[in-house]
């Protein structure tokens, strides 16, 4: 990282670090889907091999794509947001910076690694066994004490709004991560968890919805909050509609898990709170979606001229869509339907792959000429393809997902004539087939586009250092 | 409008702000989960529900470890068409010794919350090493690797642990834990009922494989075991519906 310019005020070799590392995660993480993705369209390509198995792969896609592309996202984001809207250095400068990007790394790589050989809680999005969970503890409290650190010795009066949404994704992940993992070990790799049963399966949907909701959601929204605004040369829409938004949100979120649990041995009073809140949450949900795409307003042209806004206008219209489409699938009666199915599947990737994933790379086209000293990324025409091969790619994901769960759904429940259930489970297994194979070609379009990405990225850093002296180093908002 | 004003002073002192997001986020989390431990209607009173015996226990611990959670569920909805298709809706008693739950969230391959009994050990010894030799347009993956000898060295540490987060083992089921493995798993299953049986009622006994070579006990034996048991611990005649009706 010898590319640090002594003209900027910030700490950024570690935003350059945490930045490269979500780029390489997230290819990574995009390549293990969609393998996974093509084993259940060609089981033959589990390999018989005890570490290929769709059943060890799968958390290492989620955990590569959540944690540690979308986290490397957020640190990077979250430090340099902070360092600019505080006007203030990183507390603890570049070398505490460093011990965050290495820790917060490493667990990451021994997490996945540990899944391969068959070491996990066996707890959705919380696989890591204890130990590991002990080292993501030290290291998150690192990430605390930095931000939290760098507002404390802001030169700004006030706490720019994306501050509190990534505050409130570190403070509330901590408390789920203490939560969901209190478990007594057996050995370095292996323990069991403290709570059981209808317990257990309560704190692990409260952890589990609210790592969508605050780590992928509220720390997201922190991200739209400051490059949105900055991309479109616009203020915030409104002021007031985000401390409702603000508020509103991270207060309903957190009822909402117990959806994931309708129908079950969870005492009915418990689904009837979970539906309930989440229905609420459409509200809020939007209204961060209006606030997002009205900050646009005198500035729709830029939709034509700048592929990078048109990455994080359509990344906030994916999350209008998934937060209508959460809600909607809350409501136990659709839910009949549509749980334990690929309708579920294809309504976290509209919002991972959609929102998500698309706010980080508006973000990280944003922020790579800016770290390495650029005026702009090396082909903008790169990032137009880049947006339509992935756009494609989330389409064809999406929509071969609604059929096959509605499908499946269904032909679970479907009686012939005689009133008889129609169907074996192994034929709405085969039935799947077709979609299985759209959906792992929507996959790889999607991957293209993160090849293309990396290319472009690599390009703008060692591409010729003309805009270097030229640019101006970006002012602080306040 | 005032609200807005006062909002001022939140935005300007992070210690507000720290302390207003731990307060808003922690009530919902609260009033959903805390009284999970104290309602007693929570967890059904119905007679069966047993600690797995080891062998059964073990075999769960391979579940775990290959992540058949990520396509199995294992809890059957109150409605007709899986009544009929995998039988009586789950109840909260069935799973309340299963450290961690396994309910699952998806179902890629067939719920498995009553799966004991239904196959054959022998017919899972198959689907297991190769699923598409005997339910063609499976999806599973193969196992053959679980045919390996079961490590079960730390057999009496992990039901020790199982008692301090809950699970009622008592001092001869620890200390005879090793030994009430080996005799489920190589007992005869058309013998006299070994003891291990008194201290697990239903436990399934004998090896997975018909006719095993005399070898030490398999993953494949637990794993069968584990599966066998699953769902056949409460006798549904004898439970009177309006004490389980939700």
């Amino acid at each position: 990282m010898g590319h640090s310019h002594e003209s900027s005020p910030y700490c950024e070799a570690v935003i350059r670090k945490f930045t490269l590392a979500a780029v390489v995660w997230g290819i990574l993480g995009f390549l293990v889907g969609d393998f996974i993705a093509w084993q259940l369209a060609f089981p033959i390509l589990n390999l018989d091999l005890e570490w290929t198995t769709f059943g060890r792969l799968r958390p290492v896609h989620t955990t590569t794509v959540i944690f540690a592309f979308g986290g490397n996202v957020l640190m990077a984001t979250s430090l340099y947001v902070v360092q600019r809207t505080c006007r203030a250095t990183l507390f603890g400068g570049e070398q505490l910076g460093a011990v965050l990007f290495w820790g917060y790394n490493l667990f990451l790589a021994l997490a996945l690694g540990s899944y391969a050989l068959g070491y996990t809680q066996a707890q959705e999005y919380a696989e890591p066994e204890w130990a590991l969970d002990l080292l993501l503890l030290v290291v998150w409290v690192i990430y605390l004490a930095i931000f939290s650190g760098t507002l404390l010795k802001r030169r700004e009066p006030h706490i720019y709004v994306a501050n509190w949404f990534f505050l409130s994704m570190i403070l509330t992940v901590a408390l789920l991560h203490l939560g969901n993992n209190l478990a007594i070990p057996v050995s370095l790799t292996k323990s069991y968890p403290l709570f059981g049963g209808v317990q257990n399966a309560m704190t692990q949907w409260w952890y589990g919805h609210n790592a969508v909701g605050f780590f992928l959601t509220a720390g997201f929204l922190g991200i739209m909050y400051y490059f949105v605004p900055k991309r479109a040369e616009r203020p915030v829409y409104s002021y007031r509609l985000s401390i409702v938004h603000f508020w509103a949100l991270i207060f309903l979120y957190i009822w909402a898990g117990p959806h994931h649990l309708h129908y079950t041995a969870l005492p009915d009073w418990a689904q009837t709170l979970g539906m309930t809140f989440s229905v609420m949450l459409w509200m809020p949900s939007w209204g961060g979606m209006l606030n997002g795409l009205m900050t646009l307003s005198g500035a729709w042209d830029k939709l034509r001229t700048d592929p990078v806004i048109r990455f994080m206008v359509t990344s906030v219209a994916f999350y209008g869509i998934s937060t209508f489409e959460g809600p909607l699938m809350a409501i136990r009666s659709v839910n009949a339907l549509s749980h334990y199915t690929d309708w579920g599947i294809g309504h976290v990737h509209s919002g991972a792959l959609g929102w998500v994933a698309f706010i980080s790379f508006g973000a990280i086209y944003f922020m790579v000429p800016k770290l390495w000293g650029k005026s702009e990324m090396y082909s903008l025409r790169l990032v137009g393809i880049h947006f339509w091969i992935a756009t494609i790619g989330i389409v064809l994901y999406i929509t071969a997902m609604w059929i096959s769960g509605i499908m499946q759904g269904l032909m679970w429940r479907a009686y012939d004539s005689y009133g008889f259930l129609e169907y074996s489970f192994v034929e709405t297994v085969k039935a799947m087939h077709p979609y299985y194979v759209i959906r792992a070609i929507g996959g790889a379009l999607f991957l293209t586009g993160g090849l293309v990405m990396a290319y472009n990225v690599a390009r703008t850093i060692f591409g010729a250092d003309a805009a270097r002296v030229a640019a101006p180093q970006p002012s602080p908002v306040g | 409008m005032s609200l807005f004003k006062h909002h001022a002073r939140i935005e300007t002192n992070a210690l507000l702000l720290t302390v207003g997001i731990v307060v808003t986020v922690s009530v919902g989390g609260l009033v959903e989960v805390a009284p999970l431990f104290s309602i007693e209607s929570t967890i059904e009173r119905v007679e069966g529900v047993r600690p797995y015996s080891p062998l059964e226990q073990a075999g769960r611990d391979i579940y775990l470890r290959e992540g058949c959670y990520n396509c199995h569920s294992q809890m059957i909805r109150p409605f007709k068409d899986e009544a009929e298709r995998y039988g009586h809706y789950s109840l909260a008693a069935e799973s309340k010794y299963d450290h961690p739950f396994q309910w699952g969230s998806k179902r890629t391959g067939p719920d498995l919350a009553r799966v004991g009994g239904k196959y054959a050990s022998d017919w899972h010894v198959r689907h297991m090493i190769d699923p598409r030799s005997v339910v063609p347009g499976s999806v599973m993956p193969g196992y053959p690797h679980l045919t390996r000898p079961l490590d079960y060295g730390d057999i009496g540490t992990r039901l020790k642990v199982l008692r301090q987060v809950g699970v009622p083992y008592d001092d001869a089921q620890i200390e005879g834990a090793a030994h009430d493995l080996e005799e489920q798993a190589l007992a005869d299953p058309n013998g006299a009922p070994p003891p291990v049986v008194a201290r697990y009622p239903k436990a399934r006994l004998g090896r997975a494989v018909e006719s095993p070579e005399n070898g030490p006990v398999t993953e494949m034996d637990a794993l069968v075991a584990y599966l066998q048991v699953l769902g056949t611990m409460v006798d549904f005649t004898q439970v009177d519906p309006a004490l389980i009706r939700r």
